[in-house]
């Protein structure tokens, strides 16, 4: 018994030795950042890599380390991170995960810090989604507009007016043409599909186009849901969509977007409204003969606006090399590196210069529709409320998801939003 | 000894049900085998095969291309072991003592076995992380296995606990009663009859850290450190977005370390406990 004793000792003790303890790194004068990226696609993670090699080549005494995240968890990741004074130096993530990050304390504010160039380069309205009460807490770089990915055969066989940027559809006139198509289509074919399961940004983000805004900035600085007849213009239009018309399926409104992709190559569905970076997967997977196009989401009163939440980086308050990283953030994202960075993302940048590159205007893969969105694109409409997660999964998600199958109407929908979500607001706001 | 017969029918039906059950549970690995084994155009067809119709590594070459899966492996696999070890190392004695002795401290146990079960990890993550910062264990494969032994540890005792209790106590009298020393009643009597109990509690502590993805995220730092699971999360993009070729074949990868141990270690546990032990 004494020898598999020993063994199994013997064994754990290599084991161990084979885990190294961690190390903060040599001590050698070279200033170390760590760079968390959320980069996952590979010609994304390859820019990435890629950008972070030129930097560390050319400056010996600050190098940085690419430590890839995840969308996933990101959030839980850097909580936890910033509690234990732990968190990366650079930090990627979403304008809409930040507000708490950012009047916790945990962010920089980088005013300070980023070049003079880097500010101007990039619009108001896109530092506006990292602007939490005096500072700026994140640097905006990449942003995702919401278009219409359509099947270009049936779309133009059908011989419906096809929208561009300069002449977008109306949401009256989709609705028309999403009943056109449908019967033009047969049975058990539908015009769009919607995918909706995550049906809160998806409604708040296209309800900017129709003046709709929800969320109220009040005098006093408080926060208060309203639901007015603009906020009612693109939820309305996707109810009736599902369970009047019959031009949308039920079935994929608890789908994501990847989920609806069979279904528009096989000709079942004419368009679906997705994501830019969508376009991707399509390039990717649709099959041989496949045409598709890139249309831009329907214009409502406010033209083709409709809220983002940006790709961001920012620099963690902890971190004892802030001017360091601003430095690299500066050549992160010059207009070279930012168009690098949006093609391997299949995204749109936030800079003016980066956005006026040719390559990014192209009509090839629906880049040109696009850009031309882009200067339209405004800060997400709860982008800086405390609570917002809270009255999204609470109270705003069941309820869109409810209305949009049809099992509560529109009175429901503004009573559950608005006084529901006005309680959860407030205990964000107490003083 | 009586034996509880039942009638044709429904042994039929008992075995229709197990049949389901398997398929039930077969279903996602399945289903996850012919994913990895699909090309592009085939995983977005709207009528998906069990069997690719036309077969490829291209997902294996991608994903094998785009993570380092084998060091990842490597790492999830040491962790992994070194939970399962020290987990059994620790509970076996333990359990032991709270089987035989019955009274305030086995009900303490039990209780602190439940309690610990309920808490979820967002809630110990802060404190713990700020406890192995302390230990300069952060980042840190030791680190790493504490974590995954003490999360482990009241579960695998527990588990240890019945299959002590399943010894007779009868035994190690009539070893005392032969003349056998305390310590020699505990190695050549008891030990040997809980084999497969200690085999069955080391591969849940294995399982369990094999599948830990949240402590590994949180506590490793560095890219040359992460675990498996992390690493997989490398093909999901934002609000559910996956390359889902390889994201297949990474995860298909994932499973084969798990099936293996049981495998290897099926007859260890199932292999009857106490045969020929007790004659009746």
């Amino acid at each position: 018994m004494r020898r598999p004793l020993l063994t199994c000792v013997a064994a754990l003790a290599l084991l161990l030795t084979g885990c190294t303890t961690g190390s903060e790194g040599p001590d050698d004068g070279v200033v170390r950042l760590r760079f968390q990226s959320l980069a996952w696609q590979q010609e994304s993670v390859d820019a990435n890599r890629e950008l972070v090699k030129e930097w560390n080549a050319t400056h010996p005494d600050v190098q940085v380390d690419y430590v890839q995240g995840s969308w996933d968890s990101v959030h839980d990741q850097l909580l936890t991170s910033f509690e234990g004074g732990e968190a990366p130096d650079i930090i990627h993530d979403a304008s809409d995960d930040l507000a708490d990050f950012a009047y916790g304390g945990d962010l920089a504010d980088l005013r300070p810090l980023l070049s003079a160039r880097l500010r101007a380069d990039i619009p108001a309205r896109s530092w506006e989604t990292t602007t939490f009460g005096e500072g700026v807490y994140g640097v905006p770089f990449l942003q995702e507009p919401r278009v219409i990915i359509a099947n270009r055969r049936i779309l133009e066989s059908s011989g419906v007016r096809v929208p561009t940027p300069e002449k977008p559809w109306s949401w009256t006139e989709f609705r028309q043409i999403t009943q056109d198509l449908t019967r033009s289509m047969g049975p058990g074919r539908y015009a769009v599909a919607w995918p909706l399961k995550e049906p809160v940004s998806v409604s708040l983000n296209l309800g900017l186009s129709a003046g709709g805004q929800l969320f109220h900035r009040e005098s006093d600085g408080r926060v208060t849901v309203r639901f007015t007849e603009a906020d009612a213009v693109v939820p309305g239009t996707v109810h009736d969509q599902v369970v009047t018309d019959r031009t949308a399926p039920r079935t994929t409104l608890g789908s994501g977007g990847s989920d609806t992709l069979p279904g528009l190559f096989a000709g079942k569905y004419a368009m679906v409204p997705l994501g830019f970076a969508y376009r991707q997967q399509i390039a990717q997977q649709a099959p041989k003969g496949f045409e598709w196009t890139v249309l831009p989401a329907p214009a409502g009163s406010a033209g083709l606006t409709q809220g983002v939440s940006p790709q961001t980086l920012s620099i963690a308050e902890s971190s004892p090399h802030k001017k360091e990283a601003a430095a690299f953030l500066d050549f992160f994202l010059r207009p070279g590196n930012m168009v690098r960075l949006a093609r391997g993302d299949w995204m749109l940048p936030t800079g003016t210069a980066a956005l006026a590159d040719p390559a990014l205007h192209t009509a090839r893969d629906g880049w040109a529709t696009g850009a031309a969105v882009a200067e339209k694109l405004s800060p997400a409409p709860a982008q800086s409320v405390r609570g917002y997660p809270e009255w999204k999964d609470k109270v705003a998600t069941p309820a869109f998801q409810e209305f949009y199958s049809g099992a509560i109407d529109t009175a429901e929908l503004r009573r559950r939003l608005v006084e529901d979500g006005n309680r959860v607001l407030a205990r964000y706001q107490r003083r | 000894m009586s034996v509880l017969r039942t009638s044709g029918p429904a042994r039929a039906g008992q075995y229709l049900a197990l049949l389901a059950y398997l398929v039930f549970l077969a279903f996602p690995f399945l289903w996850l085998i012919s994913t990895a084994f699909k090309p592009a155009p085939e995983l977005a067809s709207l009528h998906p095969t069990w069997i690719p119709k036309d077969p490829t590594l291209d997902n294996f070459r991608q994903a094998f291309g785009e993570q380092p899966l084998l060091r990842a492996a490597a790492n999830s696999l040491v962790a992994a072991v070194a939970a399962a070890l020290i987990a059994v190392a620790v509970a076996t004695p333990l359990a032991y003592v709270t089987a035989r002795h019955r009274g305030r401290l086995a009900s303490a146990a039990t209780g602190w076995v439940v309690i610990s079960q309920a808490f979820p990890f967002v809630l110990v993550i802060i404190p713990l992380f700020l406890i192995l910062k302390n230990l300069h264990l952060i980042n840190s494969g030791p680190g790493l296995v504490l974590v995954y032994v003490v999360w482990s540890l009241p579960f695998a005792l527990w588990m240890l606990m019945g299959y002590v209790r399943a010894v007779p106590a009868e035994l190690e009298e009539a070893a005392a009663v032969d003349g056998a020393g305390r310590l020699r009643t505990l190695v050549s009597v008891t030990a040997p009859l809980l084999v497969p109990g200690i085999v069955a509690t080391a591969l849940f502590a294995f399982v369990t850290a094999w599948n830990e993805f949240f402590f590994a995220l949180v506590l490793l730092k560095t890219p040359e450190k992460q675990t498996l699971p992390v690493v997989l999360t490398h093909f999901l993009g934002a609000e559910g977005v996956a390359d889902l070729g390889p994201l297949a074949a990474a995860a298909f990868l994932a499973t084969l370390p798990s099936l293996l141990v049981f495998a290897v270690l099926q007859r260890r546990i199932t292999g009857g406990m106490l045969a020929g032990a007790v004659k009746s």
